[in-house]
C-alpha cells in the first residue's frame, strides 16, 4: 500500500525519498503550533496522532507525504508507523479529495430505501465512481456505511454533515450547487456546508464557532416526544415511583468467554482476572452483541 | 412477563417515558442555558453531596444495563476498577455508534450533548477519575461541533474543570474524533484507536478495568448509558426500577427505522413490544406486511412478525433467539429481497473487518463473494452449505464480536427464508423490483457486474 507522494514541488535535493516534511517554514511552525496544541489535550503524546492526521488532511487536503513525515517528527514516529495508522481508517485520503466529500449511504437499510438508486443516480450525473473527483476538483463521490440517521433514510453526508430523507433529484440538486459554487445548507447541520479543509481542522479540534447553527434535531428524532407530549405520557414522578422492583443486580461479573469477553485466552497472570476473580471457562455460544458498541 | 410477577403492584408506565429525550423539543436545546433551564445538573449536584461509593451503589442497585450492545450492568463495570493506587483512572465514552440501524447516541448529542457531559463528570466523580474522554465517530461533523462547544460552556459554568461546584473534584475532558472505523466501536479497539494505532481489539483479559487506556483502569460506556446516569442520581435508583422489567430496568431510545410510517426514536420502558411501538409510529407503510426486523441492529439475528409480542427486553430477546442489542429496530416490508439486505450487510462486514485474525477477515470476505453471486442469480445450491460452514468458523473462533456479529444476518435469514434464496438460484435472477421497495419511484438500472473487492 502506498501513500500518494503528491505533486513533487518539494522533494529533496537528491530527488529520492524525503525523509523531512517539505512544508515552507512559515507553514511550518504554523501546524507545529496546532500539532503542540493537540499534544496538550493527552496524557500521552501518540494520542494526538489521529487529530493530527486530520489537522494534515486540512492543510493538504489529503493525507500527504510531507503530512505523514510531519506527523512522525512530532510525534517521534516512523513514518511507516504513521502510515500504518492512516491506511487504517477511510476518513483518511490517499490522494488529494475533492473540495467536497459527497457520501451517499448504500448500506443495507438506505440501500433498500432508494441510497442505491442515489448513488447510481450520482455516479452517472458526475461521472464518476466510488471514491473518484469530478475534474473541476469539487466533488469526490463515495459510498459510505451506515452513518446512524436510519430514520432519516435515505441519507446522503457532505463533508460529514446530514443531508436527510434525500432523493435522486434532491442529490443531483446539491451536487450541481455545490459545483456551481453556492452555499448549499444540510438539512441538520451547520447553516452551510464548509469546505474539506475547514471540516478536516474541526475534526482535529479546533472549533469553528459554528456550533449553534442549526437544528437541535429533525421531527423523527422528535416522533416519539411528540407523540407523548399530545398524549400527556411522561416518565414517572419520583413519588410515583414506589417501592423498588429488585435490589440488587444478580448478574454475573465477568469471565473469560463470557458478558465482557471476546476472546477465549485462559487468564495466565493475577493481572488477568482481577476484575473478575475467577477465570471462568469459555461460554458454549459467543454472543454477537457482546463488545461491538457502536 | 414473567420478569415482572414480583413488581405487581406497582402503578404500570406510560406508554412513552421521555426522559433522554425530553429536552430535545426546547429552543436551542443543545446550550448549557436550556439544558439548566430544564433542570439539567441537579444530577451532578446530588452526586457532589455524596460519597462517591454512594454514587457507584445507587448505580449498581438501579440495575441500568450498557446501553451499547452487550447489556453488562453498568455499576457493576464501575465496581471492577481496583482500588485505587494513587495513579490515574480513566473514563471513555464509547460515542463511535456504528452498528447499522443504530441510530440513538447521535441525535441525542446532536439534540442534548449536556446530558451526556453532565453524566461524564458524575461518573467520573464516582470513579476516581480525572481525565475523561469522549470517543466520537469522525463522520458526524455537527455532533463534534456540539460536543466541543458543550464541554467548553461546562468548564466555563464551573461543571468541568478545578474543584467543580466548590467540590474540590477537578475534572477535564477531552472529546476525541476517530477517522472512520466501525470496528473502534469494540471497546479495546478503541482504545488501541484513542492510543493512536489501528484501531484493532485487544486480547482479554486483562479487561479494560485492570488495564485499559495507557494500560491503566478503565471504564468504557457508552453514550446512553451515561446519559441515563443524570437522571438516576437525581430521582433515585427506585425512580428508575419503576419502569422496565425486574432484569432489564428502566427505559431505553428505541430506533424505528425503514418501511415504517413514522421513523424516529421512540423512549420507552425497556419490555415494550413492537406491536406497541409500530401501533404509536403509524403501522408499517402503505399497510404492507412486515417481512423481518432486526431487534438491535445487523449483528442481532432476525426477527419476522412472528415476533411482535416479544418483550423488548434483554432476557426475552435472548429467548427468543436473538440479542436486544441497541434496539435498533430496522423494519422491512414484503417488497424487500431478504438476500439483497444480507447481501449488502456482509459487503459492511467485509469492509469493517480490521483484518487482525483470520476467520473474520476472510470468512467475511468469502461471504460477500458468494452473497453477490446468488443475489446476481448466479448461486449454485451448494452455495448455501458453504454460507453455513463458513458461519460455523467464523462463530466463535473470531477474535472479537464483529466477526460474530457477521453470521448473524446470514444463519438466520437462511433459517426462515431459505425458499427465497433458492429462488434466486433456480431462477436464476432476484424476484424482486427493488424500486417498489424505496421510497421513491425510479427506474431500476440494469444489475451491476460483479466484480470482487468494488467496495
Amino acid at each position: 500500500m502506498t501513500i500518494d507522494a503528491g505533486p513533487a514541488t518539494n522533494g529533496s535535493p537528491a530527488g529520492g525519498p524525503r525523509s523531512r516534511p517539505g512544508y515552507d517554514p512559515e507553514t511550518y511552525a504554523r501546524l507545529a503550533a496546532d500539532a503542540a496544541q493537540i499534544v496538550a489535550r493527552y496524557p500521552q503524546a501518540r494520542s494526538a496522532l489521529l487529530p493530527m492526521l486530520h489537522l494534515v488532511q486540512s492543510e493538504d487536503g489529503y493525507v500527504s507525504r510531507d503530512g505523514i513525515l510531519f506527523c512522525a517528527e512530532q510525534l517521534e514516529l516512523t513514518a511507516a508507523e504513521v502510515s500504518a495508522v492512516a491506511t487504517f481508517y477511510t476518513q483518511y485520503k490517499r490522494h488529494p479529495n475533492g473540495t467536497y466529500t459527497v457520501g451517499v449511504c448504500t448500506n443495507t437499510l438506505c440501500a433498500i430505501m432508494g441510497g442505491d438508486a442515489i448513488f447510481d443516480e450520482l455516479s452517472e450525473h458526475l461521472g464518476v465512481g466510488h471514491d473518484e473527483t469530478t475534474e473541476d476538483g469539487a466533488v469526490t463521490l463515495e459510498r459510505v456505511e451506515c452513518n446512524a440517521a436510519c430514520d432519516y433514510a435515505p441519507v446522503m453526508m457532505v463533508n460529514w454533515e446530514f443531508f436527510d430523507n434525500q432523493t435522486p433529484g434532491s442529490a443531483t440538486d446539491v451536487v450541481d450547487r455545490l459545483r456551481a459554487g453556492e452555499q448549499v445548507a444540510p438539512t441538520r447541520g451547520a447553516s452551510s456546508v464548509c469546505t474539506f479543509k475547514q471540516m478536516s481542522r474541526v475534526l482535529a479540534g479546533f472549533p469553528d464557532g459554528r456550533a449553534d447553527e442549526g437544528v437541535g434535531a429533525g421531527e423523527p428524532t422528535l416522533a416519539g416526544l411528540r407523540l407523548a407530549r399530545e398524549h400527556g405520557w411522561t416518565a414517572p414522578t419520583t413519588e410515583k415511583a414506589a417501592a423498588p422492583a429488585g435490589g440488587e443486580n444478580t448478574a454475573e461479573k465477568p469471565v473469560t468467554g463470557g458478558e465482557q469477553s471476546s476472546a477465549e485466552r485462559e487468564p495466565t497472570t493475577e493481572a488477568d482476572v482481577d476484575p473478575g476473580g475467577k477465570p471462568g471457562t469459555p461460554g458454549t455460544r459467543p454472543d454477537p452483541s457482546k463488545g461491538a458498541d457502536a | 412477563m414473567s420478569e415482572q410477577q414480583s413488581t405487581e403492584a406497582r402503578p404500570a408506565p406510560d406508554p412513552l417515558t421521555p426522559v433522554l429525550s425530553d429536552t430535545w423539543d426546547a429552543d436551542r436545546s443543545w446550550t448549557l442555558a436550556s439544558y439548566v433551564d430544564r433542570g439539567g445538573y441537579a444530577g451532578l449536584r446530588a452526586a457532589l453531596a455524596q460519597d462517591p461509593a454512594e454514587v457507584v451503589s445507587t448505580v449498581k442497585t438501579s440495575g441500568l444495563r450498557g446501553r451499547g450492545g452487550a447489556g453488562f450492568p453498568t455499576g457493576m463495570k464501575w465496581g471492577f476498577l481496583p482500588p485505587p493506587d494513587g495513579g490515574p483512572r480513566y473514563l471513555v465514552v464509547n460515542a463511535d455508534e456504528s452498528e447499522p440501524g443504530t441510530c440513538k447516541d447521535i441525535p441525542l448529542m446532536m439534540a442534548s450533548p449536556q446530558t451526556l457531559v453532565e453524566g461524564v463528570a458524575i461518573t467520573s466523580y464516582a470513579i476516581g477519575c480525572d481525565h475523561a474522554f469522549i470517543y466520537v465517530r469522525g463522520e458526524v461533523l455537527h455532533v463534534y461541533r456540539r460536543l466541543l462547544r458543550a464541554v467548553e460552556e461546562a468548564y466555563a459554568a464551573g461543571f468541568l474543570g478545578k474543584d467543580i461546584q466548590g467540590s474540590g473534584f477537578d475534572l477535564d475532558v477531552t472529546v476525541h474524533a476517530g477517522a472512520g472505523a466501525y470496528i473502534c466501536g469494540e471497546e479495546t479497539a478503541l482504545l488501541d484507536s484513542l492510543e493512536g494505532l489501528r484501531g484493532q481489539p485487544r486480547l482479554k483479559p486483562p479487561f479494560p478495568a485492570v488495564a485499559g487506556l495507557y494500560a491503566r483502569p478503565t471504564v468504557v460506556n457508552n453514550v446512553e448509558s451515561i446519559a441515563s446516569v443524570p437522571s438516576i442520581v437525581a430521582r433515585g435508583a427506585d425512580w428508575f426500577t419503576s419502569m422496565g422489567t425486574e432484569r432489564s430496568a428502566g427505559f431505553g431510545l428505541f430506533s424505528l427505522s425503514g418501511h415504517v410510517t413514522r421513523p424516529g426514536q421512540y423512549e420507552a420502558p425497556l419490555g415494550t413490544t413492537l406491536r406497541e411501538l409500530l401501533d404509536l409510529a403509524g403501522g408499517m407503510r402503505g399497510g404492507k406486511a412486515l417481512k423481518f426486523w432486526t431487534p438491535g441492529g445487523s449483528s442481532t439475528p432476525l426477527f419476522t412478525d412472528a415476533h411482535l409480542d416479544t418483550p423488548l427486553d434483554y432476557e426475552s430477546v435472548a429467548a427468543a433467539g436473538s440479542m436486544l442489542g441497541t434496539r435498533a429496530l430496522q423494519l422491512f416490508d414484503e417488497t424487500t429481497c431478504v438476500v439483497r439486505a444480507v447481501s449488502r450487510w456482509t459487503d459492511f462486514y467485509a469492509h469493517e473487518s480490521c483484518g487482525k485474525c483470520t476467520p473474520c477477515r476472510e470468512g467475511t470476505y468469502w461471504m460477500k463473494q458468494v452473497l453477490a453471486r446468488i443475489e446476481a442469480g448466479q448461486g449454485t445450491e451448494a452455495d448455501l452449505d458453504l454460507l453455513l460452514d463458513t458461519c460455523d468458523n467464523i462463530l466463535g473462533r473470531a477474535f472479537c464480536a464483529l466477526g460474530d456479529g457477521a453470521t448473524s444476518p446470514v444463519t438466520s435469514s437462511i433459517e426462515l427464508f431459505r425458499d427465497e434464496y433458492e429462488a434466486h438460484i433456480t431462477e436464476h435472477r432476484c424476484p424482486f423490483d427493488p424500486s417498489a421497495a424505496a421510497l421513491f419511484d425510479y427506474t431500476p438500472r440494469p444489475a451491476r457486474v460483479l466484480t470482487a473487492g468494488v467496495h
